[in-house]
């Protein structure tokens, strides 16, 4: 280390371990990690199922119920079930993460990072509720 | 050339998109892909969904569920390729082909809910 390096002509290649593209595997809070990473492909996936079903609705009741039909496929029920799992560890890990974020105050103190998440969970399932409402019946 | 970094609103745009996705997208898969298909709930029929789709906040709801978590997704899947999977080089390709992909949905998503007949 106290050893200065002799000169080089050629520019010194600095010390870097490989690491393995499946570096993530080894450890189960690295598997976690990529998990959440890849929570964003069901994000997308979701988006694309709206849009078709947007697309769907502006064609007209036979289209529509066309697109309703297609989704009671066991391939697609299969698909969307796995995408309900992303989504729903996307949502989770994003609130649960929400302290973190979010550094407020009131009246001089820090609000407690238990009270930030129990509000998102509060919020998340009013709004779930609120759907819920919204689209089922008639 | 020193120009400004544009990371933060794209940060900006992540961070949104993953509240949207969050609060609207469990439920809504969960009616659509699930409850409705398997008749565990019964959804409204074609002409109450399309006059409730044809409200303006709605339609700004729906706007805002596709667009925002396309940006998230960009953000995201960006860096899962980046540090998952260790593709450094092409990081100009991944960048256009997922934030490109954000803004090509948000058109369509734009262009879908403006004009429902």
């Amino acid at each position: 280390m106290n050893q200065t390096p002799a000169y080089t002509t050629h520019h010194p290649r600095w010390y870097r371990t490989r690491v393995s593209t499946y570096w993530w595997s080894r450890k189960w809070a690295y598997f976690r990690f990529i998990v959440r990473e890849l929570t964003s492909i069901a994000v997308a996936y979701v988006v694309v199922l709206t849009l078709v079903q947007i697309q769907a609705l502006r064609q007209g009741a036979d289209e529509y119920a066309e697109f309703q039909e297609l989704l009671r496929k066991p391939l697609l029920l299969s698909l969307n079930m796995i995408a309900l799992f992303f989504v729903l560890y996307h949502a989770i890990t994003w609130f649960n993460l929400a302290p973190k974020a979010v550094v407020a105050h009131f009246r001089g103190k820090r609000i407690s990072d238990t009270l930030i998440k129990a509000s998102n969970y509060v919020v998340w399932l009013a709004i779930s509720g609120g759907v819920i409402w919204l689209l089922s019946g008639g | 050339m020193s120009k400004k970094s544009n990371e933060p609103f794209l940060w900006f745009l992540f961070s949104a998109g993953g509240v949207v996705a969050a609060l609207l997208m469990p439920v809504l898969l969960f009616l659509h892909g699930l409850a409705f298909p398997l008749g565990w709930l019964q959804p409204s029929g074609y002409e109450t969904t399309l006059a409730l789709v044809k409200n303006p906040l709605a339609r700004l709801v729906l706007f805002v569920l596709c667009s925002l978590p396309l940006f998230h997704w960009a953000h995201r899947f960006r860096f899962t390729l980046y540090d998952g999977l260790q593709i450094k080089h092409l990081n100009e390709v991944i960048s256009f082909f997922c934030y490109g992909g954000a803004i090509a949905g948000t058109a369509l998503a734009g262009y879908l809910l403006w004009n429902i007949p």
